[in-house]
């Protein structure tokens, strides 16, 4: 293991590893406090920093910092990364790698052809001596799209899921919320509800109340049932019209387990999806979510810092060809990220990270109660999102996830951001929307009457 | 704060979720606004009220329950937010003390802790009330209640082992959602100590008025603590096999509930 130091006017700063480096240059977080490895003051941080921005960019190629032996998702960064992606940027150090992300010539088709080159780690990296302002105007030139009913992540525009959940899975309460963001303009992400039981007979009930809704109104858009991987698998093969296939996954092979997951049993899922062919404009059928913290509180954080693993579980989605990805920002609680301003620093590296290694990411903008954190909080960083360009964003009725117990974006929220930055739904969303009288071309909503078809 | 719920408001009795709440422009009606920023009000309010653990200790003595007061490694209501393993644990004055009780054997011992919503805890002593009156009367041997702010799940091994009960039950504030600001959750482990995982765990949750009433909880947690007993074990092998001939709501065990939920079980 190479050692790392930095002396600011004759004080020395020393740094074991390449992993420490990266956690003591990581902004302050509660949950990287808890595992023990942030720095223990600014100035160490900055430190750390002064290190990081000069390290080649081909040193995180050379030392893994999760051994290739002990860890699939090392593995997988390593055996998929491109030498050719890479050769642009090959000579450049982190500090040299953030101002070529910057130059004006950096535009999406440069920035998409060296996705491939770049390796979580390197990301998480430049991300660590980015300012906010950086991490938003670099996300913003970065368009990553996926297809399945309808186009997402194209610049100008914003699409949301509708999130439905009920406590009990009640059909009738599940197609209320439904109903309720459709008449807000909003399911173009998808229309993806968590199931309070995750079984199979449940899961199959719900895509189909899902699907009809979908097929009886004809909308170009898609269903999920966030349940388990397995549980999506035992549907499909029990004949369900599974469109879009959700799993929960993290920066390392231990996470993973933990979560019942491995790479094997994800490409068997796509798999059996794909062979369903149910898209009509493309084929990603992957959904995934992620947060940092998750690493740490499966207790396999391997002695990394919790936004460095954050972006390794992009590379996980990235090669399954998700059509969304999103990190449940906030969810995961205050001993992980403690308040608001932590909450909307982790969701701009998460989102930044996600785009610029390729992945079409959305972002749950969200906390929970006994977080220092609050609804103004996630004005801020919905904002900060909508600027940086990000592909899509939750809509739950009223903000208040009545299942899962914590606060996301309303639909209402989404339509503030749409109006504010000018931003549209999916193209084909958009015209679904227009033909059935419930927004107009000045993206305002029009009032629908309670004789409107999709209310009876 | 003139503006309408949306036409489609009589579906609003379909669930409780925020819906039809009509728009100003397209943003929320003041009134919505409001009553969202009155909730989140009370739900901050659960998890930064103080403990009243006096009250509590009266309520239990009163209804001829002896109890003990500990506390966890965690001093502030702060550190215990940001570090839940201090919460795990007691601090070591707390473990002499448990120590030098030199605890005979019993069956069972009960644990309440205000966690993550003080204004739950108002809902333990109701249980452990009922619960212990219905457990006596069947032979159990039961430890003098055990109160420690600012606690977690976890706590239970210890606590457990140190009083020398075949179970551990704790009882404690879950983490308030909006519309449940005083949520309880109760976890109990069959042969707590060292090396107990949330696998070995069995819980019940949003135990609240509104929710999962007390008195039906009571009832949950009387059949499981009997099978636990009469098996021998706990967690995930432990069902409640009830479900499919009493009406249990579902949602409230959670058994029933999807991984999401684990990561923020204490």
């Amino acid at each position: 293991m190479t050692s790392y130091c930095h002396t600011f006017g004759g004080r020395t700063f020393v740094f074991e590893d390449m992993a420490t480096v990266l956690a003591k240059a990581s902004p302050r977080r509660s949950g990287d406090e808890l595992a023990g490895l942030a720095a223990t003051c600014d100035e160490e941080r900055m430190a750390a920093r002064f290190v990081l921005a000069d390290v080649p960019l081909q040193t995180f190629l050379n030392e893994p910092i999760i051994p290739y032996d002990s860890d699939e998702v090392t593995r997988l960064i390593c055996d998929t990364h491109s030498p050719a992606a890479f050769e642009p940027i090959r000579s450049l150090t982190v500090g040299e790698l953030r101002e070529w992300l910057l130059d004006y010539e950096t535009d999406t088709i440069r920035l998409t052809a060296v996705a491939q080159g770049l390796t979580p780690e390197m990301v998480a990296a430049v991300s660590k001596i980015m300012r906010n302002q950086d991490l938003i105007l670099v996300a913003s030139k970065c368009q990553v799209t996926s297809k399945f009913r309808n186009t997402l992540g194209l610049s100008g525009r914003l699409a949301v899921r509708i999130q439905p959940n009920h406590p009990t899975d009640d059909p009738a309460g599940i197609a209320a919320s439904i109903l309720d963001g459709l008449c807000y303009a909003c399911g173009d992400a998808v229309i993806g509800v968590n199931p309070a039981t995750d079984n199979v007979d449940n899961t199959i009930r719900l895509i189909q109340l899902i699907g009809d809704l979908i097929e009886r109104f004809a909308i170009p858009t898609q269903s999920c049932v966030l349940a388990h991987v397995t549980t999506s698998l035992r549907a499909m093969e029990r004949g369900a019209p599974v469109d879009l296939v959700f799993q929960s996954i993290a920066g390392t092979e231990g996470a993973n387990k933990s979560f019942g997951i491995d790479l094997k049993l994800l490409a068997e899922a796509q798999d059996a999806a794909l062979a369903l062919r149910r898209g009509t404009v493309g084929d990603n059928v992957m959904y995934f979510e992620t947060g940092q913290g998750s690493c740490l509180s499966a207790g396999a954080n391997c002695g990394v810092d919790q936004q460095t693993l954050e972006a390794r579980a992009y590379a996980v989605a990235r090669y399954f060809r998700p059509l969304l990805v999103n990190s449940v920002v906030g969810f995961i609680g205050p001993e992980y990220l403690y308040d608001g301003k932590q909450i909307i620093r982790a969701g701009l590296e998460d989102h930044f990270c996600a785009k610029v290694l390729g992945v079409p990411m959305g972002c749950d903008v969200c906390y929970t109660n006994h977080s220092e954190a609050d609804q103004d909080d996630m004005d801020t960083l919905l904002s900060l999102l909508g600027i940086a360009g990000c592909n899509f964003i939750m809509g739950v009725p009223g903000a208040d996830d009545i299942m899962l117990n914590y606060q996301s974006t309303s639909f209402h929220d989404s339509h503030y951001l749409r109006q504010t930055l000018g931003l549209r739904p999916a193209p084909e969303f958009e015209e679904w929307l227009l033909r059935n009288g419930i927004m107009d071309e000045q993206l305002r909503l029009k009032p629908v009457s309670r004789g409107h078809r999709l209310l009876q | 704060m003139s503006k309408p719920a949306d036409p489609w408001h009589d579906f609003k009795s379909l669930t409780a979720a925020r819906i039809a709440l009509g728009r100003a422009g397209g943003s929320l009606p003041t009134r919505e606004l409001l009553d969202f920023g009155l909730s989140q009000a009370r739900a901050r309010d659960a998890v930064l009220a103080p403990f009243d653990a006096h009250s509590l200790i009266e309520q239990l003595n009163s209804a001829g329950l002896d109890t003990i007061s500990l506390n966890s490694d965690a001093s502030s209501r702060e550190e215990y937010l940001r570090r839940p393993d201090l919460g795990r644990r007691l601090n070591s004055q707390s473990r002499d003390e448990l120590a030098s009780l030199n605890s005979p054997s019993r069956d069972l011992c009960l644990i309440i802790s205000d966690g993550l919503s003080s204004h739950a805890a108002v809902h333990a002593g109701e249980v452990v009330t009922a619960l212990t009156s219905l457990l006596k009367d069947e032979g159990w041997s039961i430890a003098p209640v055990v109160i420690i702010p600012f606690a977690r799940v976890a706590i239970q091994d210890e606590v457990g082992e140190g009083l020398k009960s075949a179970i551990s039950l704790i009882l404690l504030g879950e983490r308030p959602g909006l519309g449940s600001p005083d949520s309880l959750g109760a976890y109990f482990v069959y042969g707590p100590g060292p090396g107990r995982t949330d696998a070995d765990r069995n819980c019940i949750s949003n135990i609240r008025p509104s929710g999962l009433p007390p008195a039906a909880a009571v009832m949950a947690l009387h059949y499981l603590l009997n099978a636990a007993r009469h098996r021998r074990i706990s967690g995930i092998s432990l069902k409640d096999e009830r479900l499919l001939s009493d009406q249990v709501d579902l949602a409230s065990l959670d058994m029933q509930t999807p991984a999401a939920t684990d990561t923020f079980r204490d």
